[in-house]
């Protein structure tokens, strides 16, 4: 099989070595960029399997190459940010990327986000039947099992869960989430969205307190896993 | 104290609080110039005057000075309700009631400017010391971490075939720590900054206050290994608008407060409640509290309790303090009967009714 191909662009030489190390050492192919330009450039001569993108370029801001990226490129953009920029983040994700982590981030954690996107965008959406553990999501028949227990959900708190399901392991925003379920008009509506969640939670958590599915990252969304 | 809140006046307060004065006042002299002559009037105006010059701005003390003195002219001078003047001793007393009104004017003006001056000057040596203590307990609380974690690097390094495996991951474990306190420290920093910087402005949304605790003492579980948190959530509590990136740093910070400063194996009790459409947040442990003495003086940036084994910036309460107070809130301190210290947060906010799904399905 071939090595995946990571395009790291981040102007941070120390940050640059750690990652490459550490992903060559997962067998991945590393290409290393310092510029949003000199990346942009590599990805269009040889465009890379996922894209490690610093928000906080010196040359362009990020934002602006993850624009230009999502003009022509369709794999995996993952964020590198800095902690308490919320709206950094959800502005990236809005934009195209398809998930985040705040620098200083734990390796294992990167490595699992990347390995979620690669696989993720090679699974194509045609799975009729989700499990997730003990959880299992119809979506033919719109039902949802737990432990070969029915359980009962109205219809958007199905739909909700079933937009979490088909998005397993990637972070939404609360705009996404309620263009989605509650449509135009309602993107500002946050609290449809937390009372649905707290209410799905009290149903398919075994602590809905701390949750193992549906997880709250603070100010930006929710990851289902 | 009176003088004190009639200054904080807007300007365009102090111009309607001098103009109906200076009116008030004319009226009742008005219907007493027969008992004491008109020429005590004047005085009684300069009085006027002379005690708006000490609380108010400039500019309204010259308009009541100019037009108290229109005023004296056109209705106590003789012939009243003429601007002419009949004397010549009316006509100097008239010229200097206005240069004296004006000198009061002006002299206040000039002695506020010189406080303010002086005030100016001593804050900025109190902040001057402020940074000295800022930068001694940093140079202190920054290289701590980074002597660790040189030191670890080298010891790795250069013993490289005489140092046990266990020592190595106890080395390695202890360039983590650090590196969580640096982190931490720089995050103190940056708060402090933006609340220094006055930027720090709250992006209100609905929240669920249970999750909200919940995330942040999951959060802080890599520190919490030797005590326990006891947080029982409330059932059916309503979603609350307000910042919850505020109430995470305020509540990470008392946890913190509380970790740092209690003996290990202790419990530390998060409470939350609603009174009065305010949110009430309290963190207490089983610590040695704060001596009475103190007490007042535990928020102010970089207070340390004296004689605290552990470190610290002095940093963690006065954030907590900045961002209650950016959410209008309130933050108090007590020692509980039984021993321990209990901090109360009070932050006013908007509850939702909907915690009823049914009017949504």
């Amino acid at each position: 099989m071939n090595k995946a191909e990571i395009l790291i662009i981040d102007d941070e030489p120390q940050i640059r070595k750690l990652l490459q190390i550490n992903l060559e050492s997962n067998d991945y192919k590393v290409i290393q960029a310092s510029t949003g330009k000199e990346g942009l450039m590599l990805a269009a001569s040889h465009p890379p399997d996922l894209v490690l993108l610093d928000i906080g370029l010196p040359d362009a801001s990020g934002h602006e190459i993850l624009k230009k990226f999502r003009e022509w490129y369709n794999n995996p953009i993952i964020i590198l940010s800095v902690q308490d920029s919320e709206t950094d983040i959800v502005s990236a994700l809005d934009n195209g990327a398809t998930d985040y982590l705040t620098k200083p981030f734990r390796t294992g954690e990167l490595l699992a986000r990347i390995r979620a996107a690669i696989k993720r965008n090679q699974t194509t959406e045609n799975q009729t039947v989700l499990r997730f553990d003990e959880l299992e999501i119809d979506l033919t028949t719109r039902t949802v099992k737990q432990r070969e227990e029915l359980l009962k959900f109205t219809s958007t708190e199905y739909n909700l869960l079933a937009l979490f399901a088909k998005n397993e392991g990637k972070v939404l925003t609360h705009q996404y989430i309620l263009r989605e379920i509650w449509g135009f008009g309602y993107q500002t509506e946050t609290q449809y969205l937390r009372v649905f969640v707290a209410a799905i939670r009290k149903k398919i958590e075994e602590n809905p307190n701390n949750p193992k599915h549906i997880i709250t990252e603070s100010g930006v969304g929710y990851r289902f896993q | 104290m009176a003088a004190s809140i009639l200054s904080r006046q807007s300007t365009n307060r102090q111009y309607l609080i001098s103009l109906s004065l200076t009116l008030l006042i004319s009226i009742g002299c008005y219907f007493l110039v027969d008992f004491m002559g008109y020429r005590t009037v004047a005085l009684i105006l300069l009085l006027l005057v002379s005690l708006l010059a000490m609380v108010f701005e400039i500019f309204p003390v010259m308009l009541t000075a100019l037009l108290s003195a229109l005023i004296w002219n056109f209705f106590f001078i003789p012939p009243t309700l003429t601007f002419h003047i009949g004397t010549p001793e009316d006509f100097l007393m008239f010229l200097m009631y206005f240069v004296v009104a004006l000198i009061n004017a002006v002299l206040t003006f000039k002695i506020r400017q010189f406080e303010r001056k002086k005030r100016d000057e001593e804050e900025k040596t109190e902040t001057i010391k402020l940074y000295n203590t800022l930068l001694n307990s940093l140079s202190h609380e920054l290289r701590t971490p980074i002597a660790t974690i040189i030191g670890a690097i080298d010891t790795i390094n250069d013993s490289e075939n005489h140092i046990s495996e266990s020592n190595k991951k106890e080395l390695y474990s202890e360039i983590e720590i650090a590196g969580f306190r640096l982190n931490r420290q720089v995050e103190n920093l940056l708060n402090m900054s933006r609340l220094e910087a006055g930027t720090l402005k709250p992006t209100f949304d609905w929240f669920d206050l249970n999750e909200l605790v919940f995330n942040t003492i999951k959060q802080n579980q890599e520190t919490t290994n030797h005590h326990t948190i006891l947080f029982e959530p409330k059932e059916n509590l309503p979603l609350i608008k307000i910042d919850g990136g505020f109430v995470e740093v305020i509540l990470h910070n008392l946890l913190h407060n509380a970790l740092q400063h209690t003996p290990v194996n202790s419990n530390i009790t998060i409470e939350v409640s609603f009174q009065d459409n305010h949110l009430v947040l309290q963190v207490s442990d089983e610590g040695k509290g704060f001596p009475k003495s103190e007490i007042n003086y535990v928020f102010d940036k970089f207070y340390k309790l004296n004689g605290t084994a552990t470190g610290g910036t002095g940093l963690g309460l006065s954030i907590v303090k900045g961002f209650t107070e950016a959410l209008n809130g309130k933050i108090s301190l007590e020692n509980k009967p039984n021993g321990g210290a209990k901090f109360t947060v009070e932050i006013p906010v908007e509850t939702s009714a909907i915690n009823e799904l049914n009017t949504y399905k």
